[in-house]
This record gives structure tokens, C-alpha cells and sequence, in this order.
């Protein structure tokens, strides 16, 4: 029995040469590295990039291939065009540093482009000005993982997106670093896919954008100081948890933009010092609940389209105004929140104010109308139609309260 | 010393004073009078400047008076009720009135002694009786060596001792000193010793403006409330 | 002049009721970091007090004290002294105690909530309305003898500059709504000292960015440097028109 151990080890050392696998070592040298490289590798082998730099683009991967960058192993495109174009299912592509990729008008050039491949990995990449970063086209069952992505652009129409997805089913996109580009992470056609443990920061337009995707989850992101925190558009059932919309302030700024969507859930997350907190427009049966909303200049604006949402549970907290509309009507139900402009009483101690809180403010409203009246914001003038409209509500809309408003604030934990 | 030309005063539509023409010189006692609402008071606000002239021209030395300032460092001037701050005490008043005139070296203090005020220097004006004001008001007209005094019923609330402490000052002040000194009163007997001529003021005019020798001769009276009364049925019959 | 002043602002400082103004701006000031901690909202509260406290002080406590020393101003009158010097005088010592008062009372607060360039901005603009509002009320004072219609008149101010004027600009924008009216409502600020002062301040804060387009158009103006002279020079001159009008009143005025 004993004397099969060394035959089984021996076997195990044979493996990764099953099938002709075997891994080669690139050293940086002239001419076509890389390219040359991949044209002499046999599928599933591995190469090793050892440390230098390699000055190539245009290299693409056409077989399924382990690409491993050694520490300090860079590709430099020179600012020419795209630098991996992955065309093979099964390529997984790791630990190397990429930079400068040219900006084009015509061509949407990444750093590394997916082409209708599936079970690809992108892990612990670092992308430094490369105009587009990760670029998946028609993929499906893709892994982004871990990358650094940061851009240099310094205007909105020369900058490209850190992870661009085009069409496509089932991909991950985790715990990645994303700053100084367009949108941090875009998605358009994206379907069943996640989202989770990224940081989007700085970006010129927004953190995270989708349009037309259906059935994802994105939970435990950052977006902070982006133009606008997340976009979401066009899209059904997404699930949004435990994310923080932080810093989002400029003119135009949201933490998040709702726009024409339904059936989402968004919990859990910490909206705070942005200039609008959550802008909905066209969205439908969501539920909101169990979020922070914090020290923004306006906490929700929720437009007459809205219908059917139900705002939950939430803290509002030392928001300039708490929630605006432009409707007299208010078809969304909002119940159990804490808001800390409710002046009611709770006389019979049981946590809930005896009145309903009325979060609509008249100034807002009026605002909304007549956009010029914002000079009169933080006059008294202002705050004498406030107090006014409180005690005879004659301009808000009259359904918009939350019948159970929270004396205190509920105890959860955002971090 | 002082002329006064065609001085016309209207407050709104009422006209107060509708044309006088006088001249006060060194050395006189002049006692204007006239019943309420003749126009004295006016008068008097009119020389100090309270009420501005127009038309009409009001000069001092030659000089006329109107939008100036600098003439009446030679004015001491008694209201006919003195209202000072009530929480100012009375030596800060004269602290602050020297500071006013600090190119003032020598002061009148005869007045200022013979009131015994320095006694109140530790009181707030607000605590002192309206003669007590009086009194510091009369100490502080004198007090700069202004050469015009006008009083304005000064003997209202003074009380017979200070009184005749005030007349006597004003008899030196006119005969020895040879300034001008201008009394409006109703008392005319507090008048007796002091005036030297009468100006009686009627409906904003001037009824009659005689020296007091004058006066005697036409009504062969003695004290002036006499000769104002006998002179004015005069006036009043012949009219 | 020097020596009137100084005995003027010896008797303001001995007013209990300036010295209750000083306790309301200190209790108000550190009861609202007590309650709302530090940085702009703290900032944002004080300039309302500002706007509501100093114009109302200013004009109520001016004209009261005006009327209440009337007496004093006839006695120092019958001195060689130009009635010009007199006001001056009156004006200088109420500004210099009730613009130390605020300084005071707001500064301190605002000092411990650690507010920078923006609560320098504000101490300044609130002086500013001290000088405006202090004008105003002597103003009312001279052009009204009568005490009652010199209050009513300086509350009617107030009513006026706090409520009616914004009211008013209210309406205008609901009527010409349809046009860009922006650059427009922001000249009309001009004519109203308190609208362009809390504009200025709240410019500096991130609350302009509330403001949407409006808020662009008039950082545009207002967060610029020439910008901030041009509106402090407009504040100045809304402090200088006002009074050297009541001087020119109150030498033909009948004492």
C-alpha cells in the first residue's frame, strides 16, 4: 500500500502539463512580446510577465490563456490603441498594471476589452490613464475583481468609463477601486448581474450608471464625491443594500437618480451631504426602507410620476428640506420614518408622534414652480410661510404625511 | 448786536411770526413779553438757531445766523424747563460742557457758588427737583461769559432766595459787565430792577418796543405791570 | 465731537436693555451649537437671527433712544456746535456700541463653532446692517416729531425691508415666471440690503448650490472678489445715503 504514495505524488506533479498546460516566463524585450507570446502559447497555458516594461497594444487574446503579471510587470500603450482585446472564452488575466491608452473620438478604446466571451477573469489589475478601463462587450458569466482603475481626464467628453458593460448576463463586479473617469461603472443591457464591495470615487458623471438592466444586485458600494452618486434608469427589479451615497454636491448632484424604473428594493443605505439625496421620477413600486438620510440639501425629491413606492422606516436627519414634490397629489406611501423636523408630541410614550409629520416644505414647492424664488431661500419671509402653511396646510399635498413618525431615530448600523 | 430783519416763522399753515424787525444792543435789559402764544418762545428758538429762519435774516455781530453754529459761544441760554439725562450726574454735566468748550479757560462761577451745586455734583439729574434744575441750568448759562443771556421765564421754579440771587446777578451783568440780556416772563414784577426796555409781542408782531424812561413818561407809572396795563388801554381805546 | 461720542457710548453701555441684547445674541448663539454642533448650519442659523435681531434692534432701540435724549440734544445745541456735528455724533455712538454689541455677541459663538472666512463674512454683513438700520432710524426720527409716528413708521421699516419687499419680489417672479428672470431678481436684490447681505453670505456656504440655476447665476457675481466689493460697497452705501439724508433733514428741521 505504501509503495503506491510515491506513483499517486508523482502523478500530481505531472498534472498541470495534462493536456500540453505549461507556463512561460516574458521578459520585457523589443518588438511584439506579448503578441508573439500568445501566437506560441498552446490553449490554457500560462504566461508570467516578469518585471519591466512592455511597451505593445493591439495584443489580442484569442485562446484561453492565463495571463499573470509578476510585481512590477507594466504594459505601456504608449497612448496608442487598446491594449488586450480578449476574444476566448476562459482567459483570466491578472496582476499586471496597464497604462495609457489613447483618447479617441471614434473608438470607445479600454484598456481591456471583452468580446463576446464568457468565464473571463479580470483580477487585481491596476489601470492608470486608459481612457476606457474594462470594457466587456456581449459577454456573459465574467469576473471583475479587485482592479485599481484611475483615470486622468479632466472634462466629461474626453473621459471614458472605469468598467463599461455592454449586453450581458451574470457577471460580478467586485471590490474594485474606481476614480477619475466618466462613470465609474456603466452598465447597458446588464442582466442577473452583481455588484458589491467597490469603491467609486471622483468620478465626472456618476458612480455607478445603468440603463436597461434588469434583475441585478449592488450592495456594500461607496460612491462618494462622484458628479452624482448612481443612476439608474430604464431598469426593473434591482435590488440596492447597504451602499453609501456620500458627497454628491454641485448644482446637479443626486446621491441616487431613479429614473423611470419598478419593483426595486433599496435598504439599508446611508445618503449623506448630498445636494439631492434621492430623485425619483417614474418610479414604481419600490420600497425604501431602513436607509440613512442625512445632512443633504434635500432629502427626497419625488415627482408626481412616482407611484406606488413605499417609503419605510427611514431616518431622515438634519436634511434642509425632507422631502419635495411637484404634485398636489401623492400616489407613494410613506410610514414609520424618523424625521427630525417633526415637531409633534407623543404623549402616550409609545416611540410614535401623536400627529402625522408633513416632510413636504412649502418653499420647496414653490421653488419647484418658480425656480427664480430661490433667492429667497433662508430668508424670513420664508420661514414665515412655512410656519404658516404648517398651520393651515393649503399648498402641500394633503396625502403626503407619514401617519407613525419616529420620535427618535432608529438605532442602525450603516457602517 | 443783534439785528433781526423781516423774521417770518410758520409752522405748517400757521404763521407765528409775520414780520419783525428789532435791534438789541450791548448793555440792555430787554424784556419781551406778550400773552401765550405771541410768538416769544419762537422768537428765542429762532436767535438760538432751534427754528430755522426763512425768509427773514437774523444777524450777530453782523453776521448772519443762519445753518451756523460758532455764534453761540457767546450765547448762555436758560430753557424755561431744563430736561437733562436721567442717569447723567450733575458733575458730569459740567464735565462734559467744559470738554465741549475746552478753549474756555476762565469760568463764571459766581452763579455756580452762590447755588451751592457743586453740593449736588454726586446726583443723577433724574433725582433733583425742578427748581434744583433750574438752578444748575441758570449756573451753566453763566458759566462761559457768554455776552448775550437769554432766559427764557427764568424765575418760573426758582425759589424766592435763588431768585433774588439770579435777578441780582443779572443787574450786574447788565450795568457793570454791559452785556446784553433778553427776558421773557410773565412775572412782570420779577422784571422790575432789570429791564431797560420792553418788547411786547402780539399775534406774531411787534405791539410796541419802547425804553423803559419812555414808557414811564407816557404812563406816569412807576412799576412796569402798571405801565404795561395803562399803555395798553391806551392802545386799545385809541384803536 | 470725540468727547460727546464717548459720553453717548458711556451711557449706551450703561442701557439694561443693551445689555440684554448682548445676553439674547450669547444665549441664542451657544444655545444653537449646544444643539446643532459646529460648521454651517450654525453659520446658516445666526444669519437668520441677524436678518430678524439687528434690523428690529436697530430701528426700535435707535429711534427710542434718539427721542429719549431729545432734551440733551437741545442742551448741547445751545453750545457752538454744528447740528451736523450732533448727529454724527448721535449716529457714532450708536453704531460703535450696538455694532460691538453684535460683534460680540455673534462673534463669540461663531468663533467656537469654528466657522472661517464665511463667519467673518457674516460679522461683517450684520455690521453692515447695524450701520444701514442705525441710519434708517434716525432718519424716521427727524422726519417725525411725533414718537408714536417715528415708532410706527421705523416698525413699518422693518415690516417693510423683513417681509414685504421679499413678498413682493415673490409675486413678481410669479407673474413673470415664463421669462429668465435670474439677472433680474438679482439687481432687485440690490434694493434690499438684507436680501443682498444674506445672499452674499449664503453664497459662501454649500447651501448655494440649493439654489439651482439661480444659485449659478448669482455665484457667478457673488463668490467672485470684485463681486463681494461690489456688494459690500452697495451695503456701504445703503448705510450713507439714508444718513447723510437725515443730516441734510435735521439742519432745517425746527427743534
Amino acid at each position: 500500500m505504501s509503495s503506491w504514495i510515491p506513483i499517486i505524488l508523482s502523478l500530481l506533479t505531472l498534472l498541470p502539463s495534462w493536456g500540453n498546460a505549461k507556463t512561460i516566463a516574458l521578459y520585457p524585450g523589443e518588438g511584439r512580446v506579448i503578441s508573439d507570446a500568445i501566437l506560441q502559447a498552446a490553449p490554457y497555458d500560462t504566461l508570467v510577465f516578469k518585471k519591466g516594461i512592455y511597451q505593445e497594444n493591439s495584443i489580442l487574446v484569442d485562446k484561453p490563456l492565463v495571463l499573470l503579471g509578476e510585481e512590477g510587470a507594466i504594459v505601456d500603450g504608449q497612448m496608442g490603441d487598446e491594449i488586450f482585446v480578449i476574444v476566448s472564452d476562459d482567459v483570466s488575466l491578472e496582476n499586471l498594471t496597464l497604462k495609457n491608452v489613447g483618447v479617441s473620438y471614434l473608438k470607445d478604446r479600454a484598456a481591456i476589452r471583452l468580446n463576446r466571451v464568457s468565464n473571463v477573469t479580470i483580477r487585481n489589475n491596476r489601470l492608470l490613464n486608459t481612457f476606457f478601463g474594462i470594457y466587456l462587450q456581449k459577454s456573459n458569466e465574467c469576473v471583475v475583481d479587485g482592479n485599481t482603475i484611475t483615470g486622468a481626464a479632466e472634462e466629461e467628453s474626453r473621459a471614458g468609463n472605469a468598467i463599461h458593460i455592454w449586453q450581458g448576463k451574470r457577471i460580478r463586479v467586485t471590490h474594485n477601486t474606481l476614480s477619475h473617469h466618466r462613470d465609474g461603472i456603466y452598465f447597458e443591457f446588464v442582466d442577473e448581474s452583481y455588484i458589491a464591495f467597490n469603491q467609486s470615487r471622483n468620478n465626472m458623471r456618476y458612480g455607478l450608471h445603468f440603463m436597461f438592466s434588469n434583475d441585478d444586485i449592488y450592495e456594500n458600494n461607496v460612491f462618494q464625491n462622484n458628479g452624482s452618486g448612481v443612476a439608474v434608469m430604464f431598469s426593473n427589479r434591482i435590488s440596492m443594500e447597504n451602499n453609501e451615497f456620500l458627497d454628491n454636491w454641485g448644482g446637479a448632484s443626486y446621491g441616487l437618480l431613479l429614473k423611470e424604473i419598478s419593483d426595486g428594493t433599496i435598504r439599508g443605505n446611508r445618503f449623506q451631504s448630498n445636494t439631492v439625496g434621492i430623485y425619483a421620477e417614474g418610479a414604481n413600486r419600490l420600497v425604501l426602507s431602513q436607509n440613512l438620510l442625512q445632512n443633504n440639501g434635500k432629502a427626497m425629491d419625488i415627482k408626481g410620476n412616482c407611484m406606488d413606492n413605499r417609503i419605510l422606516d427611514n431616518n431622515f436627519i438634519g436634511n434642509t428640506f425632507e422631502v419635495l414634490t411637484n404634485s398636489k397629489t401623492n400616489l407613494n406611501h410613506f410610514e414609520g420614518n424618523y424625521w427630525s423636523q417633526y415637531s409633534g408630541y407623543d404623549l402616550n410614550k409609545d416611540g410614535v408622534g401623536d400627529l402625522p409629520h408633513r416632510p413636504v416644505n412649502l418653499f420647496a414647492l414653490i421653488t419647484d414652480k418658480v425656480p427664480a424664488a430661490h433667492m429667497l431661500l433662508h430668508s424670513f419671509l420664508v420661514s414665515s410661510l412655512e410656519v404658516a402653511e404648517r398651520m393651515f396646510p393649503q399648498f402641500i399635498p394633503e396625502q403626503l404625511i407619514d401617519s407613525q413618525p419616529q420620535i427618535s431615530p432608529y438605532p442602525y448600523d450603516y457602517d | 448786536m443783534i439785528t433781526i430783519n423781516q423774521l417770518h416763522k410758520t409752522f405748517g399753515r400757521q404763521e407765528v411770526l409775520k414780520g419783525i424787525d428789532l435791534y438789541f444792543s450791548a448793555g440792555e435789559g430787554l424784556a419781551l413779553i406778550g400773552p401765550n402764544g405771541s410768538g416769544k418762545t419762537t422768537l428765542i428758538k429762532c436767535l438760538l438757531g432751534l427754528n430755522t429762519v426763512q425768509p427773514g435774516l437774523i444777524q450777530f455781530n453782523g453776521e448772519d445766523i443762519y445753518q451756523q453754529s460758532a455764534y453761540r459761544k457767546n450765547i448762555g441760554y436758560m430753557p424755561q424747563i431744563s430736561r437733562f439725562p436721567e442717569q447723567m450726574r450733575v458733575k458730569e454735566l459740567f464735565a462734559l460742557m467744559k470738554s465741549i468748550r475746552a478753549e474756555e479757560s476762565t469760568y463764571d462761577l459766581e452763579l455756580f457758588e452762590a447755588f451751592e451745586i457743586e453740593a449736588l455734583y454726586q446726583k443723577k439729574m433724574g433725582l433733583l427737583s425742578g427748581g434744583m434744575r433750574q438752578k444748575v441750568s441758570a449756573a451753566l448759562a453763566f458759566l462761559f461769559h457768554p455776552d448775550v443771556l437769554i432766559l427764557d421765564e427764568p424765575t418760573a421754579g426758582l425759589d424766592p432766595v435763588s431768585n433774588e440771587i439770579l435777578k441780582e446777578k443779572l443787574r450786574k451783568t447788565i450795568h457793570n459787565e454791559n452785556k446784553l440780556v433778553l427776558i421773557t416772563s410773565h412775572v412782570l414784577n420779577d422784571l422790575d430792577d432789570i429791564a431797560s426796555r420792553l418788547v411786547y409781542l402780539m399775534e406774531g408782531r411787534v405791539l410796541f418796543d419802547k425804553q423803559l424812561t419812555e414808557l414811564q413818561a407816557e404812563t406816569s407809572e412807576n412799576r412796569l405791570n402798571a405801565m404795561i396795563a395803562t399803555f395798553l388801554r391806551k392802545q386799545t381805546s385809541h384803536g | 465731537m470725540g468727547k460727546i461720542i464717548q459720553f453717548l457710548a458711556t451711557d449706551l453701555f450703561k442701557n439694561k436693555t443693551i445689555f440684554l441684547y448682548l445676553l439674547f445674541l450669547w444665549v441664542t448663539g451657544f444655545g444653537l451649537i449646544s444643539l446643532q454642533g459646529q460648521g454651517e448650519k450654525i453659520l446658516l442659523a445666526l444669519l437668520n437671527i441677524s436678518i430678524l435681531v439687528v434690523p428690529m434692534i436697530c430701528l426700535v432701540f435707535s429711534i427710542i433712544y434718539f427721542y429719549n435724549m431729545y432734551e440733551f440734544l437741545l442742551l448741547l445745541h445751545a453750545q457752538p456746535l454744528a447740528r451736523s456735528t450732533l448727529l454724527i455724533s448721535f449716529y457714532t455712538s450708536l453704531s460703535l456700541v450696538l455694532t460691538g454689541v453684535y460683534l460680540f455677541g455673534l462673534g463669540l459663538p461663531l468663533y467656537f463653532s469654528g466657522a472661517g472666512g464665511e463667519g467673518l463674512l457674516l460679522l461683517l454683513t450684520g455690521s453692515l446692517w447695524n450701520l444701514i438700520f442705525i441710519g434708517l432710524a434716525l432718519l424716521m426720527a427727524i422726519w417725525a416729531s411725533d414718537r408714536t409716528k417715528g415708532m410706527g413708521f421705523s416698525l413699518l421699516i422693518w415690516v417693510y425691508f423683513v417681509l414685504l419687499f421679499d413678498g413682493l419680489v415673490l409675486l413678481l417672479m410669479y407673474n413673470f415666471n415664463e421669462y429668465p428672470i435670474e439677472k433680474l431678481v438679482l439687481y432687485i436684490s440690490f434694493l434690499n440690503p438684507l436680501d443682498l447681505g444674506r445672499i452674499l453670505v449664503l453664497m459662501q456656504t454649500d447651501a448655494a448650490a440649493l439654489m439651482g440655476y439661480t444659485g449659478a447665476v448669482f455665484q457667478q457675481v457673488f463668490t467672485e472678489n470684485w463681486g463681494k466689493g461690489l456688494v459690500l460697497v452697495l451695503l456701504l452705501l445703503w448705510a450713507l445715503i439714508p444718513f447723510s439724508v437725515s443730516i441734510r433733514w435735521f439742519n432745517k428741521k425746527d427743534l
